[in-house]
């Protein structure tokens, strides 16, 4: 993992007692609401419905087990004893108090955590695989990228003050699992036709009420250039970018409205004039950063299968865990083991500062000490011995955290909804629980497989539902809260939108029509093909049947 | 309204010139992007100082032949959330190779001085109780610097790679300066040469 030096922890000092500064002027009142509101946003702190919420960033969704601790210790003293993962690698909190927040992002300082450009319209969190550097089909690392990308963007005097927020994400598999195409600037490793490493940069992807899959922008770029070219990027958009409409201020607006070629040809102008100056990223840099991110040293073991076949055969939790949430390793012997935080009486994504103990010490017994965050709202061990498999399940089960449904129906992604957010239109986390409680045959949810379901409680589209397989939108009409279902959206490599399916549905209606989709994809699908296969085959026809014409006495006019 | 230059508490020599006000022979004047474009070559006739002030939505590159000419560059700042006028000076100080003054006019944050430093302002407008003070506490919120932005600091990955690798001309991320700043590494390099 990367270890602070000197210079990246003066500087997060620094900005923790120019916050604590700032707080002091508000207290005292001489900032008002509004010159403060700027300056807090900055620092992740947001007004909600009901208090103050902190978004704090975990860059490319690595933690340590003492960062870990660290949070559970801020939910304790700070919040109500939770915290929420959301979809960019963040934890939120959202009962802070604004005069303790000063020293709340001190303590995180203090184990290399900061909440800096959490919000506001500057270069966010960046975001990677969360399996990086370890899974099986991987081609490079992409968190030295990220940790280039994270120093790069940190209070970026030009940068600080751009159109919108922005929003840079990286893989270097090619299984998609970061979801590039959903970000102002995607990164995707991969080898050109002479074998070199190098990236495909996307740009303009965006979910919201204007959602857009990315256009190409770069077929492939020498890693040395990472910089000046998003360099040329964000200064292109810096100056085009709208600011007469927040809704159409994000890069993708930009580069639609222009066309991806005009957008391309100013950004090579720029990037030609820059590219061989001070931005440049040399091999041994590179180096440096990338010695942070050696693996563990690993036992030289054998890929372990009768042990675990006669004790999967004995339990059919073990085995159903097994099959859904440990994933294939690039070293032998070691799996990667994710946990998800969706169990049917949970709030998807949020975590007790009891069991954020709990998994900082099993990570310790079981995987080296280091947690990651999924965009997915679960987490992951990324090394487990193959052999300690049996007993990190038992443990996992004690207390809860053995929910064997990673990528399937149950596994859904939501936003805080009505329930927190002062933009929501509808409630979306008793949606996820409701279709959570009709979906509890886990040998059912089993034999359905990989379905994501995404659900967001306005259309600024947090809970990304425009790219779930089955997407779910809050909306209020006439005051009442209505669901709107889109099919076929997917944030994985060959990403899609979602189609509307028709009118939207009551609250109560939900489970159900996913009920009858679900049915209507068994009868239809061919051997081996995921959800998403069978409605890219068939189309949305099928599915509106199945929900607006055997349900159809449930259909609101 | 306070104007700090260069770190210090100054008198504002120029006025800001109304597109239809009378051209005074010896006043040191900052006009608009329209004036100049409409009459440079009165405006570049005189032998008192000439300004300009560029709007939000006004590219460096409209100012075209004159910029060298120009003594000071004023860039407005509408609303502190619109944040081109970054971009802008970046602009005039390494692709225009404006060498004269770059001003920061309109709505500013104490708390963005810092950035404006860095992107290659050197004079700000803004009014408090005691402006030089204001200006000395927010240009030194940061003492550690990531991003090369041409404005002579050492950027963090410079000073790792000297601590780390002493006999600097093998340092492999030192990259081209504009300014002469002393503290600059390029001056830093001469020094040690």
């Amino acid at each position: 993992m990367y270890r602070y030096d000197e210079f990246d922890e003066k500087l997060v000092c620094e900005r923790v007692e120019q916050f604590r500064r700032q707080v002091e002027r508000r207290m005292s009142g001489e900032l008002t609401e509004d010159q403060f509101k700027p300056l807090r946003l900055l620092n992740g702190l947001y007004m909600q419905l009901h208090a103050y919420m902190l978004r704090v960033n975990i860059p490319y969704g690595s933690l340590s087990s003492k960062q870990m601790r660290v949070f559970a210790h801020v939910a304790r003293n700070y919040d109500k004893g939770f915290g929420h993962f959301t979809t960019r690698q963040n934890i939120q909190y959202n009962w802070v108090k604004l005069e303790e927040v000063p020293d709340l992002l001190k303590e995180l300082a203090e184990v290399e955590v900061t909440a800096i450009q959490s919000s506001g319209n500057c270069v966010r969190n960046i975001t990677a695989d969360q399996y990086a550097g370890r899974a099986a089909e991987e081609l490079a690392d992409p968190r030295p990228y990220c940790e280039l990308l994270r120093q790069y963007s940190l209070l970026h005097p030009e940068f600080s003050y751009l159109p919108r927020k922005f929003k840079i994400s990286v893989t270097g598999s090619p299984t998609d699992r970061a979801a590039v195409a959903l970000h102002d600037i995607g990164l995707r490793m991969h080898l050109n036709s002479s074998g070199k490493m190098g990236f495909e940069i996307l740009v303009g992807g965006g979910q919201g009420r204007t959602p857009f899959i990315a256009h190409t922008i770069r077929e492939w770029l020498d890693p040395e250039h990472v910089l000046s070219y998003v360099e040329a990027i964000l200064r292109v958009y810096n100056i085009h970018g709208r600011r007469d409409n927040i809704y159409k201020a994000r890069i993708k607006i930009v580069v639609n409205q222009m066309g991806i070629d005009k957008y391309r040809e100013l950004v090579d102008e720029e990037w030609e004039r820059i590219k061989d100056g001070s931005l440049n990223v040399p091999q041994k840099e590179i180096d440096r950063i990338n010695d942070y991110f050696a693996p563990p040293v690993y036992e030289t073991l054998e890929d372990v299968s009768d042990d675990l076949d006669s004790l999967r055969e004995i339990s059919a939790d073990f085995d159903r865990w097994m099959n859904s949430n440990v994933v294939a390793h690039k070293s032998a012997g070691y799996s990667i083991v994710n946990i998800t935080l969706k169990a049917p009486d949970r709030v998807p994504g949020d975590i007790t500062a009891d069991d954020m103990d709990a998994l900082a010490d099993l990570s310790e017994r079981y995987s080296f000490g280091e947690i990651r965050v999924s965009h997915r709202q679960n987490l992951t061990f990324v090394d487990v011995q193959q052999r300690d498999l049996h007993s990190l399940w038992q443990d996992l089960d004690a207390i809860d955290l053995a929910t064997p449904n990673l990528g399937q129906l149950t596994d859904i992604i939501c936003c805080p909804g009505l329930d927190f957010c002062s933009l929501a239109n509808a409630r979306s986390i008793p949606v996820a629980n409701d279709i959570n409680q009709h979906f509890l045959d886990v040998d059912r949810l089993a034999l359905v497989g990989d379905l994501t379901v995404n659900i967001s409680g306005c259309m600024n589209a947090c809970g990304h539902h425009h790219v779930g397989n089955i997407g779910i939108l809050g909306v209020d009409k006439r005051g009442k809260e209505f669901f709107q279902l889109t099919l076929g959206g997917s944030s994985d490599e060959g990403a899609s939108l979602g189609d509307r399916l028709g009118r939207g549905l009551p609250q109560e209606d939900v489970p159900e029509a996913i009920e009858a989709i679900v049915d209507r994809y068994l009868e239809t699908r061919n051997d081996g093909e995921r959800f998403l296969d069978t409605y890219r085959r068939v189309g949305i026809k099928p599915f509106q049947n199945a929900v607006y014409g055997d349900v159809s006495t449930k259909v609101v006019a | 309204m306070a104007l700090i230059n260069n770190g210090a508490l100054v008198e504002d020599d120029f006025v800001y010139l109304d597109d239809d006000a009378n051209l005074p022979e010896d006043d040191a004047v900052i006009v608009s992007l329209e004036r100049w474009q409409a009459s440079r070559e009165n405006l570049l006739r005189r032998s008192a100082p000439i300004g300009l002030l560029l709007k939000s939505d006004q590219l460096p590159e409209c100012i075209g032949e004159g910029l060298q000419r120009l003594a000071v560059i004023a860039l407005e700042f509408p609303a502190f959330r619109d944040g081109r006028a970054y971009s802008y000076a970046r602009l005039l100080r390494d692709k225009y190779a404006y060498k004269g003054e770059l001003r920061a006019v309109g709505d500013i944050l104490l708390e963005q001085l810092h950035f404006m430093v860095r992107t290659g302002f050197d004079s700000f407008e803004f009014e408090t109780d005691d402006p030089l003070r204001d200006f000395e506490v927010a240009a030194s919120d940061f003492s550690v610097w990531y991003q090369p932005t041409g404005d002579g600091r050492d950027t963090a990955s410079e000073l790792r790679w000297r601590h780390l690798d002493p006999v600097l001309s093998t340092c492999p991320v030192a990259g081209p300066k504009r300014t002469d700043n002393a503290s600059g590494w390029r001056s830093f390099l001469a020094r040690r040469a």
